[in-house]
């Protein structure tokens, strides 16, 4: 099992290496570099020189690359463009804000949409599991900014009901912090809902259907103790899959989510950077993200390696 | 004189499944009854209802099935409307069920041991008690090791041990009804012979009745005390197992009966009868006889009118109008005389292979699935493969077709040229030389080609015809294998399985072929279809002298078209030598036991050798003789020192007979002779 | 025979057109699938004739009636700058959709392609292209794209259409390599191989065909979330021409007068974001309900 575990975190690896990678090459391909940006069309064209023999792009982009790698690896990110301080002292505390919205979304739709997909599955055909399914994968495609310009004009503006900034002032209470967070989360919500509940329902159909669930019930098992003791275990493997899959989505709708609501949280701040080609926050930034993402996709890997007894005793050979 | 409480009895029962939204009659008007402790057989081809059936009786039926009339009755309780709550009362204390696929029937991701003690603690019974009770009943189902199989999950289980487990579990109640569902079909024909010696066992201790569902008439036999003959969801005929096998009264049962290859018989001296047409569809409307279609006999009265139960004596009824004609229907074909030549004319041999071997690497084993085969086949002569799983039999048929490639060092030729081991780099005209039948068209046949295409694509490239001249061929190669032009520009589900197969073989002598396999031609189609096909390929072989490596596992099948015979055990050829020889013996303690352990269905009986064990795993053979754990002959045979130690060569005991044992023929003789 | 060969085949014939008229009823009875026809269809028509069908120009500004609320001669109002917001939502249906509609093809193309080679085939080709589309799952389409787009310098709709494309790849390629790997175990994959039929042949002929199903459920599920992506990046300032009358754009523009009671200008536009995708949506859900069938 340990060397599963290695080989896992070592794929893993390799992946964010490509994908920082990438990433970099695609940014500093591309025409437009940050020296310009920040001194603007109209500036010196020696000024613009001197800058990027400042931030060094004026070296080959393997260089770069193989430099960026080394400060990172000794600990530091370098120097944010726009805010002209440490990309650390910049990028960590937006993230922590995004992980407090991101991590409520997260607490928020797994167990509803888990529940969501078992209770549709088990009313098989009628109207509640028309409306669950439908209405959930209707609002996954519907964009968050969309549902969250939405929420805030119902909830917030008519009802007024809950605030419309998710920032609260400092020193707030965590009551108070929550309801800010409220209405982002659950712009977030209604679109990661759909595909979870529709992933746990077809999970749980299709251990329902099986021959295994046909001997619970012909023991003398009622239908709720086979689905509670036989069913639901095998349904919801799979869901542990498609949760790790929806993580990118989820930061994908943070930038949008915070743009509305105006939290400086990571979202936003990719936003501006983008718009300031601020190089070393970006490369940060999608490293950071990557690890995520990938370090999500590998727990969900080894848990469903774990749960499953088929694979797991396949992997301890 | 009083009859006792049936146990269990379906009273005009009609069940209908509801498909894309219309109601189809699965079940029509049926009425069966058991008494208590009788065994009764359901028997009936695909989509007859049958399984339905057993899960009526189990008060079960999918989503989409309902009752539409009729009841069921559990010793005299009227149980059809009953609520779940006293149904989940009956499952536990009173029926029980035996599935058809064992290791899917069981929870994947729950020990054994769990899913067991849940019977016994559904019960009443406490943890501890459980625990101890689940242990004696896998060891009343002959389980050796109970304690190490309870700490196992299904997939590690293999088919036989996990019928076992089901088993087990049914038993545990001590139901006075137990409902088996095919329960041995899909299981290698000893481990087969096992679980029904058990399960007999087991009825003879307990007294339990039973409703033994089957398409193999031959297991019913044996099993069941009266049997009932389903066909189109109405029970056709019923009575005493024996008379209704000996002397039918419905034309389905007796066209059934004459389908199967029985005995002595062989492709030479009798062509196998059929039932001509196929079955109705699900919910068709039937308003006559539902065998009308299909029956030699039939009258204009037969089409309108639906027949009254004819009781013909001594509890045997049949639902006919005709039924005592049934016996002397005509035949569907013409037998063929029985002096036709058929034997091979001995020239050199077509193929031949020699130290053939295969290893496959998983992860970091090396599992041997062949060990140096040695075979010759000549002209037109038909090589019956057998064996059970493990045995290799798929792969060697691959290996000769060029899907596989054996090892280094195996040699496979044809007409003395050798063919090269890759596919890709044989000629169309050795490619169109070596062809395949497989064993299910549903996937042999691209199911969005049209029949014509299909064909007709197969012509164009291995007789390198152009276009136009390829689509004529494929139209009368079809018109051949009586697929009517009508049916050229139909996709294959829309095909009967019949149909589809007689497409493949089509499709295989597209270009000129010299050696067809067949791998399991007919074990996916009913026994009624299979005699057609069966008729089809022999005919096929007397005209186009075209070769067969026919493999399949059933035994009766394999003697009706084979002229010589190879038996198969863990990758190695165990014995080789006509279909004759191999049959009558003396032969390989193997055989003996394979063949011992096919119920048969003419009701003749073998003595029964058992086959001790489980089938090894081929990654870890035996020492010696690999068959030697097993083997019911090694002891006392004076070369167990051998046997244990010395893999024994393959050596002709007899002029064409060859044998992988040690033990001498002579004293083989005597001892299967007793 | 009993049954003749003509009514053996009118059988035949009669099972293929039950089932396809009983699939077909299934799904005309399907309300969602009639709903989602129906809105699509709509916007559709918008983009197609909408330019000749609205009563004011989308681009004529007329400071005279900023933030004018809905009213008879302005059916959906006007916004911020005067303009007419009800022309400014139909025309803006025929760039999102033929975006959206490309973008979709692009990835679906690539996708399949890519799925079926690695299907195939399988070995070390298949493990080194799957670590590198996990590698382009790796991170959020939104972030890709911003950062493409960025480095452009934020107004190219052919950029956008073309990224989007690119990071569908890898999910369909998913999709389609499942399917795949199903079909190639089938014999008669080996059946074609034992009729000397090349590889292309076999994948495009053989194998292809019956992995269209999944593909296109895939292509109507996917095409929702291209208008997804779109509409987010253009209400995030980047991926489509300045000035053209886009839903995402509007919304971010006229997203402040939702405070000052002027919502019309936001919610119109959003509003038709939400229908059109939703509505590709339902059409999608449909379609692989029937092919379940």
């Amino acid at each position: 099992m340990g060397k599963f575990i290695l080989k896992r975190i070592g794929l893993a690896c390799v992946t964010v290496f490509i994908v920082t990678a990438a990433i970099f090459f695609m940014t500093h391909i591309l025409p437009g570099n940050a020296a310009e940006r920040i001194l603007g069309p109209f500036a010196e064209r020696s000024n613009v020189i001197a800058l990027e023999k400042e931030l060094g792009l004026n070296r080959p982009l393997p260089v770069q690359y193989f430099n960026w790698i080394k400060q990172t690896l000794s600990g530091s990110f370098g120097n944010s463009v726009q805010f002209k301080s440490p990309v650390e002292g910049v990028l960590f505390p937006s993230m922590l804000y995004s992980l407090r919205l991101a991590s409520l979304a997260f607490v928020i739709v797994v167990p509803l949409s888990i529940f969501g997909g078992v209770v549709a599955a088990i009313n098989r055909g009628k109207l509640i599991d028309r409306i669950i399914t439908v209405g959930g994968l209707s609002a996954a495609v519907v964009p968050e900014f969309v549902w969250a310009v939405v929420l805030v004009l119902v909830v917030g503006v008519k009802l007024e009901w809950l605030p419309v900034t998710a920032y609260p002032d400092d020193g707030s209470s965590i009551s108070t912090v929550f309801g800010y967070l409220v209405l982002p989360s659950i712009a977030l919500v209604l679109v990661l809902f759909g595909y979870i509940s529709r992933i746990a329902r077809a999970g749980v159909i299709e251990a329902l259907d099986s021959d295994y669930a046909r001997t619970a019930i012909l023991k003398g098992l009622t239908k709720r103790q086979a689905v509670n003791r036989h069913v639901l275990r095998n349904a919801l493997l799979p869901t542990i899959a498609v949760i790790a899959s929806q993580v990118p989505y989820l930061v994908g709708g943070l930038v949008a989510v915070e743009v509305v609501f105006n939290y400086p949280g990571f979202g936003s701040l990719l936003l501006t950077s983008v718009q300031y080609r601020d190089y070393p926050i970006l490369q940060a930034g999608v490293l950071v993200v990557s690890v995520v993402i990938v370090g999500m996709q590998l727990i969900a890997d080894i848990l469903f390696a774990v749960l499953n007894p088929r694979i797991r005793q396949k992997v301890s050979e | 004189m009083t009859s006792p409480t049936p146990s269990l009895e379906l009273r005009n029962l009609s069940v209908s499944y509801r498909v894309r939204g219309i109601e189809r009659s699965v079940l029509r008007d049926i009425s069966i009854s058991i008494a208590p402790g009788e065994a009764y057989g359901l028997v009936g081809e695909s989509g007859c209802g049958k399984s339905t059936a057993a899960f009526a009786a189990m008060r079960y039926l999918p989503r989409n099935g309902s009752i539409t009339s009729g009841s069921i009755l559990f010793e005299g309780n009227d149980i059809t409307s009953l609520d779940e709550d006293r149904i989940k009362d009956l499952r536990i204390n009173a029926i029980s069920m035996v599935y058809q696929n064992p290791v899917n029937a069981l929870n994947p991701t729950l020990r054994i041991g769990k899913q067991v003690a849940e019977v016994f603690k559904l019960l009443g019974k406490s943890e501890e008690e459980s625990i101890e009770l689940t242990k004696e009943a896998l060891r009343k189902v002959q389980i050796a090791e109970p304690a190490s199989v309870m700490g196992r999950y299904p997939h590690q289980l293999s088919g036989g041990m996990a019928q076992r487990v089901v088993i087990a579990m049914a038993i545990a109640s001590n139901p006075r009804l137990l409902v088996m569902d095919e329960p041995t079909t899909g299981l290698d024909a000893t481990v087969e012979a096992e679980v029904l010696d058990l399960v007999r066992d087991l009825r003879r201790e307990s007294g339990t009745s039973v409703l033994f569902i089957s398409h193999n008439l031959g297991v019913i036999r044996t099993m069941c005390d009266r049997i009932g003959v389903l066909y189109a969801g109405s029970l056709v005929e019923e009575g005493p197992t024996e008379t209704v096998l000996n002397a039918p009264n419905h034309p389905y049962t007796v066209g059934l009966l004459r389908c199967i290859p029985k005995g002595g018989l062989n492709k030479n001296s009798e062509r196998l009868d059929t039932i001509a047409g196929t079955p109705p569809s699900l919910g068709a409307n039937l308003p006559g006889c539902v065998f009308v279609d299909r029956c030699t006999i039939a009258v204009d009265r037969c089409k309108t009118e639906k027949p009254e139960l004819v009781d013909n004596g001594s509890g045997h009824f049949s639902k006919c109008f005709l039924s005592d004609q049934a016996v002397n229907m005509p035949r569907a074909k013409v037998p063929v005389s029985p002096n036709a030549q058929a034997t091979p004319t001995s020239k050199s041999p077509l193929l031949e292979i020699e130290h053939l071997s295969k290893t496959f690497t998983q992860d970091t084993n090396d599992v041997r699935v062949l060990t140096d085969i040695a075979l010759s086949l000549g002209e037109g002569e038909t090589l019956g493969l057998v064996g059970e799983s493990g045995s290799g039999k798929t792969t060697l048929a691959r290996a000769i077709l060029g899907i596989i490639s054996p090892d280094e060092g195996s040699t496979i030729s044809m007409h003395g040229k050798k063919l090269d081991a890759l596919l890709g780099k044989r000629s169309a005209e050795e490619v169109g030389a070596v062809q395949i039948v497989f064993q299910n068209p549903d996937s042999a046949l691209n199911r969005r080609h049209t029949v014509a295409r299909i064909v007709a694509r197969a012509v164009q490239k291995l007789a390198g015809k152009s276009r136009e001249e390829s689509e004529e061929l494929a139209q009368n190669l079809l018109r051949d294998m009586s697929v009517d032009a009508l049916l050229h520009s139909v996709k294959p589900s829309q095909l009967s399985g019949g149909l589809k197969q007689r497409v493949a073989i089509a499709r295989s002598f597209a270009g000129k072929p010299e050696l067809i396999v067949c791998d399991e031609p007919t074990s996916a189609l009913d026994v009624s279809v299979q005699a057609n096909i069966l008729n089809l390929l022999v005919d096929l072989q007397k005209r186009e002298r075209v070769s067969y490596i026919f493999i399949s596992h059933d035994l009766g099948v394999v003697r009706y078209i084979s002229d010589r015979i190879a038996v198969l055990y863990l990758g190695r050829l165990m014995e080789l030598g006509t279909s004759e020889a191999v049959f009558n013996g003396p032969h390989h303690p193997y055989t003996e036991a394979l063949l011992s352990s096919v119920p048969a269905i003419d009701g003749s009986q073998r003595v029964r050798i058992r086959l001790g064990g489980e089938i090894p795993n081929p990654s870890k053979p035996p020492s010696g003789c690999v068959l030697h754990p097993r083997c019911p002959r090694v002891a006392g045979s004076g070369v167990e020192h051998l046997c244990t130690s010395v893999e024994p060569p393959l050596a002709e005991v007899e002029p064409g007979h060859f044998m992988r044992c040690h033990i001498p023929l002579t004293n083989l003789e005597k001892l299967q002779s007793k | 025979m009993s049954s003749s060969p003509i009514s053996l085949k009118h059988t035949a014939a009669q099972e293929r057109r039950t089932m396809r008229k009983e699939r077909i009823a299934v799904l005309r009875s399907n309300k969602a699938f009639v709903a989602g026809v129906i809105l699509v269809g709509f916007w559709i028509l918008c983009a197609i004739v909408g330019n000749w069908v609205v009563p004011q120009r989308p681009e004529f500004l007329d400071m005279m009636v900023t933030d004018l609320p809905p009213s008879g001669a302005h059916w959906f109002g006007t916004d911020g700058l005067g303009r007419d917001v009800f022309a400014r939502v139909i025309v803006g249906s025929r760039e999102i959709l033929v975006m959206a509609s490309l973008a979709t093809v692009i990835g679906t193309v690539c996708g399949s392609a890519i799925g079926l080679v690695t299907g195939y085939f399988k070995g070390r080709l298949d493990l080194f292209v799957m670590r590198i589309l996990d590698a382009i799952s790796a991170l959020p389409v939104l972030v890709i794209a911003l950062l493409a787009l960025s480095a452009v310098g934020g107004s190219s709709a052919v950029i956008t259409v073309l990224i989007i494309g690119f990071v569908f790849t890898p999910i369909i390629a998913r999709t389609v390599r499942a399917a795949v790997l199903g079909e190639s175990e089938l014999d008669y994959v080996a059946a074609a191989r034992l009729r000397t039929e090349k590889t292309p042949y076999i994948l495009f002929n053989e194998i292809l065909p019956n992995v269209l199903p999944p593909i296109i459920v895939e292509f109507t599920i996917r095409l929702g979330y291209a208008v997804f992506a779109i509409a987010t990046l253009s209400f995030l300032g980047v991926g489509v021409a300045l000035g053209s009358p886009n839903w995402g754009s509007q919304v971010a523009e006229n997203y402040s007068g939702i405070f000052i009671d002027t919502w019309w200008s936001t919610i119109f536009p959003a509003a038709a974001i939400a229908t059109l995708a939703i509505g590709i949506n339902l059409i999608a859900d449909s379609v692989m309900e029937a092919f379940e069938l």
